[in-house]
C-alpha cells in the first residue's frame, strides 16, 4: 500500500502528518511512504530527511493523492483536497464530523473512507492513537510556556541576596489531558498550583501531579466520567453559581489562570467572567485554551492576546500544538502510524478496514459512499466507574485525643479481660491438676509469654533463619530421649535410640543452616 | 548434686534460647544470636548426660553422632531456593521424635505400673524412677501429657511430610481431598478423642490405644495439608513449626523437664506468630487457610479489558537506563528460575551507574516466610536496599521503572479495586502506581491462585516473556 502526507494548506500550520522516524516505522510495516514536497519544512523536516529514511517526495498535492492509496493530514480536509481524490482511496485526518457536514456528505458522494483522528474511541487499547490527548498534552505545556513568556515575574520562589521573590500561584481550570500537562509544567516550573474539575474523581490525579484540588462543597450526585466517555458534562446551574463563587474568591490571588474547560459537542462553558478578570492583579495572564470553541474567559478573542484596562493579558492563541510543530508532527506522526499499525494486522503492507474493530469503526466516518457517523456504542466499556474521592477532614486537636483516649480504653479493656479470663481458666486448671502440674505449667505460660514478647521484635526479612533456629532449637526433644535411652526395655531403648539420632540431625542441620543464611546477610 | 547442676544448666539454657530467638531482631546481632543457641543447646544435652535418669552413653553419643553428620551434609549441601522444603523435612523429624519419646514414656509407666500393681519392689533407673514416685493423680496427668505430645507429634510428622513433598514439587501442589474432605477430619479427631479417653481410663493396654490414635493423627496430618494449596504454603510451614514446638512442651510436661516446656512453648509461640503474620498478610483467615482452597462463590470477578502488550529485552533496558529509581519486585518465580545471581548482577550495575535500586518484599512472596530475603541475600543483595511492604509502598508513585520477577497475586490490584475477587482486600504492593511496570513472566497464564491479574493488561505494564534468569541475563549487556 502507498502512504502519502500532504503539505498542510492551512495558513500557519506547522505540523505534518508523517515524520522521517514514522516512515521507517511504517516501512516495517510493509507501506511505500510518500510525502509533498516542504510537507515537513516547517516542524523541521526537510525533503532530503525525508528521502534519507527512504520517502519518496511528490512535488505537487496532485501528484502525491494521484499515487497514493491513504492520504494522511492533520488538519481537517479543504473540499478541493477531497474532490481530488478518487472512490477508494483512504483519507486520515482530524475530521469534525459534527461540525462538518457538508465536508462527510462530499466524502460521501466522492466515495472515499474518512478516518477521522477525532473520533478515536477512549478505550485503553486506543489510547496509542488518540491525537486529541497528544495534541492537548503539547497544549497543556505549551499554555504554560505562553504565559511565563508573558508574565513579568518568576514562577518559582526564591530567597535571593537582593531580596525575597513569591512563587506564581497558578490555577488550572479543567483537569483534562491538557489541564495535567498544564499542571506538571506549571509544578516543574517551581509554581503554586491549584486545580479545579467537576469530575470530583479526578482529584486524585490532580494531586499526583502535585497541584492541590480546588474542592467545592456541593452535594449533587457525583458526574460519573464513565458515561460520558472520560469527559466532562454540562454542570447544573446551581453548581455553577457555586463554583464561580470560588473563583472570584481566588481571582485576586491567582498570577495563571489557564482554562481548559470544554464540553465535547459543545460550545465552552463560560467560566472566568469579566469581573473576575477585573479583579485580578496587573500584570496577571490568562491562556484560554478553550479559545477554539469560544473561551472559557469573557474576553477572550480567538487567535488574539490582548491586555486589559487594569493591565491583565489575555492569550487566546487556539495553535498551540502547532507551535511546537516539530514535537507536535513527531506525536502526531506516531499516532498514525500506530492506527495504520491497526489497519494492517498482518504487517504485510495489506490494508484491511475492519469495520468489526471497534477502534476502527469508532473513528470511521465515511466509508464505501456511505457516511458511518455517529458510531454505535462500542461494545466494550471505555472506562471503569470510578469513586467519587472524598475528602477527609483531618480531625481537630479534641476528636484526635478523643479517638486516642477510645482506642486506650478499648485496649485496657481487651487487655483486663484476657487477663481475668486467662487468671480464671488457670485457677480452673488448679482446682483439678496436681500441685508438681502446676509448678511446671507456670514455667509453661511464662514462657508462652516471653515468646510472643521476643518474637514480635524479630526483623520481617529474618523470618526463614527464625524458622530454621526455631526448628534446630524444638529438636531439644533429645532431652527426653536421652533421658529414656538408659532404660532396661529394650524397646524403649531403641525408640529412644531412634529418636536421638532424628533430633542430632535436626540440632546440627538446623544450626548450620541457620549459620549460612545469616552470614549471606551483607550491608552494602 | 548432680542435680543442682542440671537445673542450673537449664536455667542458663533457656536465657540463652531467648536470646537467640530474641536476637534475630537485627541482622548485625543476628550473627551473634546463633551462638547462643548452639551454646545454649550443648549445654543443655551435656547436662541431660552427666544428670540424674540418663544412660547408654555409648548409644547416644554415636547416635548424636551420625545424626549430626547426616544433618551437617544436608545443611552444606542445600541450595538456598530448597530451604522451605528443608525446614518441612526437619519439623517431621522433630514430630516422629516426639511420638517415639511419647510411645517411650507409656512403655516406661506401663512397667512401672505392672511392678506396683504385683508389688515386686523393682528398682528402677532413670526416666522409670522419676514415674515410680508419681502419685495416681499425676499418672492421669501425665497420660493426658502423653495423649497430646503423640498426637501433636504424628500430625506434625504427616504434615510435614506432605508440605515437603508439596514444596519439592514431589507431590502435587494442587488441593486435593478425600471424598467427605473436612468431614473425614473431623471423624478422625473424634475418634482419636475416643481412643485419648479409653486410654485414659486405662481400659486395655495402653501402647495399643496410643498406636490407634498415632495412625489416625497420621492420617489427619497427611489429609489436612494435602487439602491445602501451594500457595498457602507459608501459613502451612509456620502452623508445623508452631505444633512441633507444642509437642516438644507437652513431652517436656510427661518428662517433667522445664528447659523442654519453655523450649516448645518459645518455638510454638514463634511458629503461631509467623503463621498469624502471614495470615495478615494475605488477608486471610487462619481457618480459612487450614481448611484449605479459596473461600466459596464471592461473585464473578470484573471482567478485564485491554490487552497484554509484550516488550523486547531492548524496550527494557532502554526503559533502565533512562530511569533513576527502579524498585524490583521478586516473588516464586525468581526462585524457581534461580534468577537471584542475574538480579543481583543487575542491581549492582545499576547502582554503579548511580541509579537508586531497591527491592520491595511482599510477606507472603515465595514459599516461606522471609524466603525472598534470604535468596537476594545468598545472591549478595546489600540487605539494607530490601525493603518491606509498608516501607515502599507509599513510594511507587515516584518510581520510574518496577521489575516485577515472578511474582503475581501479591501485586494484584483486584485486591483493592474488585470485592468480588477471590483476594479482596489482601494488601498489596501498588506497582502501577509507577511510571512503568515490567513484568518477567514465563508466559500468559494466571499464578499460583489461579486469578487473573487486572496489572498484565494496564498501559504503563509491558510484559517481558521468558525464563526470568534468561531475560534478567539478555538484560545485563545492554545496560550501562
Amino acid at each position: 500500500m502507498k502512504i502519502g502526507a500532504l503539505k498542510e494548506s492551512f495558513d500557519g500550520e506547522a505540523r505534518v502528518a508523517i515524520t522521517p522516524s514514522s516512515a521507517g516505522h511504517l516501512g516495517k510495516l510493509g507501506h511505500d511512504v510518500h510525502v509533498e514536497s516542504g510537507a515537513g519544512q516547517r516542524a523541521g523536516f526537510s525533503d532530503d530527511d525525508y528521502r534519507a529514511a527512504g520517502v519518496t517526495v511528490c512535488q505537487t498535492p496532485a501528484e502525491l493523492i494521484a499515487a497514493v492509496d491513504l492520504v494522511a493530514k492533520v488538519r481537517q480536509p479543504t473540499e478541493a483536497e477531497i474532490r481530488q481524490m478518487r472512490a477508494g482511496q483512504t483519507l486520515i485526518s482530524f475530521f469534525y464530523p459534527a461540525q462538518n457536514a457538508e465536508l462527510l456528505a462530499l466524502a460521501k458522494e466522492q466515495g472515499i473512507t474518512a478516518i477521522a483522528m477525532d473520533m478515536v474511541p477512549r478505550i485503553s487499547r486506543a489510547q496509542k492513537m488518540d491525537a486529541l490527548s497528544s495534541m492537548a498534552n503539547i497544549a497543556g505545556y505549551r499554555a504554560v510556556i505562553e504565559a511565563a513568556n508573558n508574565f513579568g515575574r518568576f514562577f518559582t520562589g526564591q530567597v535571593t541576596a537582593a531580596g525575597k521573590v513569591p512563587p506564581a500561584k497558578v490555577l488550572v481550570v479543567g483537569a483534562g489531558v491538557a489541564g495535567l500537562a498544564a499542571i506538571g509544567t506549571s509544578v516543574s516550573l517551581g509554581a503554586q498550583v491549584y486545580a479545579f474539575d467537576v469530575r470530583p474523581e479526578v482529584a486524585e490525579q490532580i494531586e499526583s501531579m502535585g497541584a492541590e484540588f480546588v474542592f467545592l462543597e456541593f452535594d449533587q450526585p457525583a458526574q460519573d466520567g464513565a458515561a460520558t466517555g472520560g469527559y466532562a458534562a454540562p454542570s447544573s446551574p446551581e453548581f455553577r453559581e457555586k463554583q464561580l463563587a470560588k473563583f472570584r474568591e481566588l481571582a485576586p490571588q491567582m498570577d495563571i489562570v489557564i482554562t481548559t474547560a470544554l464540553i465535547p459537542g459543545r460550545d465552552a462553558p463560560k467560566l472566568w467572567t469579566a469581573d473576575m478578570v477585573a479583579a485580578m492583579k496587573q500584570g496577571s495572564v490568562i491562556i484560554d485554551l478553550a479559545a477554539e470553541k469560544g473561551g472559557n474567559c469573557d474576553l477572550t478573542i480567538p487567535d488574539e492576546r490582548i491586555v486589559t484596562e487594569n493591565g491583565v493579558v489575555v492569550v487566546g492563541y487556539t495553535d498551540f500544538p502547532s507551535r511546537m510543530g516539530a514535537q507536535a508532527s513527531e506525536l502526531y506522526g506516531n499516532n498514525i502510524r500506530h492506527f495504520v499499525t491497526d489497519l494492517t494486522p498482518k504487517k504485510d503492507g495489506v490494508i484491511h478496514h475492519n469495520m468489526e474493530d471497534d477502534v476502527i469503526r469508532g473513528a470511521t466516518v465515511a466509508h464505501d459512499h456511505d457516511v458511518t457517523w455517529p458510531p454505535p456504542p462500542p461494545k466494550v466499556a471505555a472506562i471503569a466507574v470510578q469513586q467519587p474521592k472524598v475528602r477527609k477532614k483531618d480531625p481537630t486537636p479534641e476528636e484526635r485525643r478523643a479517638a486516642e483516649a477510645a482506642a486506650f480504653k478499648a485496649d485496657t479493656r481487651n487487655q483486663v479481660r484476657l487477663l481475668v479470663g486467662g487468671g480464671l481458666l488457670l485457677l480452673l486448671i488448679g482446682l483439678v491438676a496436681p500441685a508438681s502440674f502446676m509448678s511446671h505449667f507456670i514455667v509453661f505460660v511464662l514462657a508462652c509469654f516471653v515468646g510472643f514478647r521476643v518474637i514480635w521484635n524479630v526483623a520481617h526479612s529474618l523470618h526463614t533463619p527464625l524458622m530454621a533456629i526455631t526448628n534446630a532449637i524444638s529438636s531439644i526433644i533429645i532431652l527426653g530421649a536421652l533421658m529414656q535411652i538408659g532404660s532396661e526395655s529394650w524397646w524403649v531403648v531403641l525408640l529412644g535410640a531412634l529418636a536421638v539420632l532424628m533430633a542430632g540431625v535436626n540440632i546440627f542441620g538446623g544450626f548450620m543452616v541457620t549459620r549460612r543464611m545469616l552470614a549471606m546477610f551483607q550491608k552494602s | 548434686m548432680e542435680y543442682g547442676f542440671t537445673t542450673a544448666a537449664y536455667v542458663v539454657a533457656s536465657v540463652l534460647f531467648i536470646l537467640s530467638l530474641g536476637g534475630l531482631s537485627g541482622q548485625e546481632s543476628a550473627k551473634r544470636a546463633i551462638w547462643y543457641g548452639i551454646v545454649g543447646m550443648a549445654l543443655a544435652v551435656l547436662a541431660t548426660l552427666i544428670g540424674p535418669g540418663a544412660g547408654n552413653w555409648f548409644l547416644s553419643l554415636i547416635m548424636i553422632a551420625i545424626g549430626g553428620t547426616v544433618g551437617w551434609i544436608v545443611a552444606k549441601r542445600v541450595q538456598m531456593t530448597e530451604m522451605p522444603q528443608l525446614v518441612a523435612a526437619m519439623h517431621s523429624l522433630v514430630g516422629l521424635a516426639a511420638v517415639f519419646v511419647g510411645f517411650n514414656a507409656q512403655i516406661e509407666l506401663a512397667r512401672v505400673m505392672h511392678a506396683r500393681a504385683e508389688g515386686i519392689p523393682e528398682v528402677f533407673y532413670g526416666f522409670a524412677a522419676l514415674l515410680a514416685h508419681k502419685t495416681s493423680a499425676e499418672i492421669a496427668m501425665l497420660k493426658i501429657e502423653v495423649f497430646l505430645g503423640v498426637f501433636i507429634g504424628a500430625v506434625t510428622f504427616t504434615g510435614s511430610v506432605v508440605a515437603f513433598g508439596k514444596l519439592s514439587g514431589r507431590v502435587d501442589g494442587k488441593p486435593k481431598k478425600l471424598p467427605g474432605g473436612h468431614m473425614l477430619n473431623a471423624g478422625a479427631l473424634a475418634l482419636s478423642i475416643l481412643f485419648g479417653i479409653l486410654y485414659f481410663t486405662g481400659v486395655g493396654s495402653g501402647v495399643f490405644w496410643l498406636i490407634l490414635i498415632t495412625a489416625l493423627a497420621f492420617f489427619i496430618g497427611y489429609h489436612l495439608i494435602m487439602g491445602i494449596g501451594g500457595a498457602d504454603m507459608p501459613v502451612v510451614v509456620s502452623m508445623l513449626n508452631s505444633y512441633s514446638g507444642w509437642a516438644a512442651a507437652a513431652i517436656g510436661f510427661t518428662l517433667g523437664n522445664d528447659l523442654l516446656i519453655v523450649t516448645g512453648a518459645l518455638v510454638g509461640s514463634s511458629g503461631a506468630i509467623l503463621s498469624y503474620i502471614m495470615c495478615k498478610a494475605m488477608n486471610r483467615n487462619f481457618v480459612s487457610v487450614i481448611l484449605g482452597g479459596f473461600g466459596g462463590d464471592t461473585g464473578p470477578a470484573a471482567a478485564i479489558e485491554g490487552e497484554q502488550i509484550a516488550i523486547d529485552a531492548d524496550g527494557v533496558a532502554a526503559a533502565l537506563n533512562d530511569a533513576d529509581s527502579v524498585v524490583i519486585v521478586p516473588g516464586y518465580g525468581m526462585a524457581v528460575a534461580q534468577a537471584q545471581g542475574a538480579v543481583s548482577e543487575l542491581t549492582r550495575k545499576l547502582r554503579a551507574a548511580g541509579k537508586e535500586v531497591r527491592f520491595a518484599i511482599h510477606p507472603v512472596a515465595g514459599r516461606l516466610p522471609g524466603h525472598m530475603n534470604v535468596l537476594l541475600a545468598e545472591a549478595k543483595v546489600p540487605y539494607d536496599i530490601v525493603l518491606e511492604m509498608d516501607e515502599i509502598n507509599d513510594d511507587f508513585p515516584s518510581t520510574d521503572v518496577v521489575i516485577i520477577i515472578g511474582s503475581n497475586d501479591i501485586v494484584n490490584p483486584a485486591a483493592q479495586d474488585d470485592p468480588n475477587s477471590p483476594i479482596a482486600g489482601m494488601p498489596v504492593l501498588e506497582v502501577w502506581r509507577a511510571k512503568q511496570v515490567f513484568v518477567s513472566k514465563r508466559g500468559q497464564g494466571t499464578g499460583y491462585s489461579g486469578i487473573e491479574n487486572p496489572l498484565f493488561f494496564k498501559e504503563n505494564t509491558r510484559m517481558f516473556y521468558g525464563d526470568a534468569k534468561d531475560s534478567i541475563n539478555k538484560l545485563l549487556p545492554m545496560v550501562d
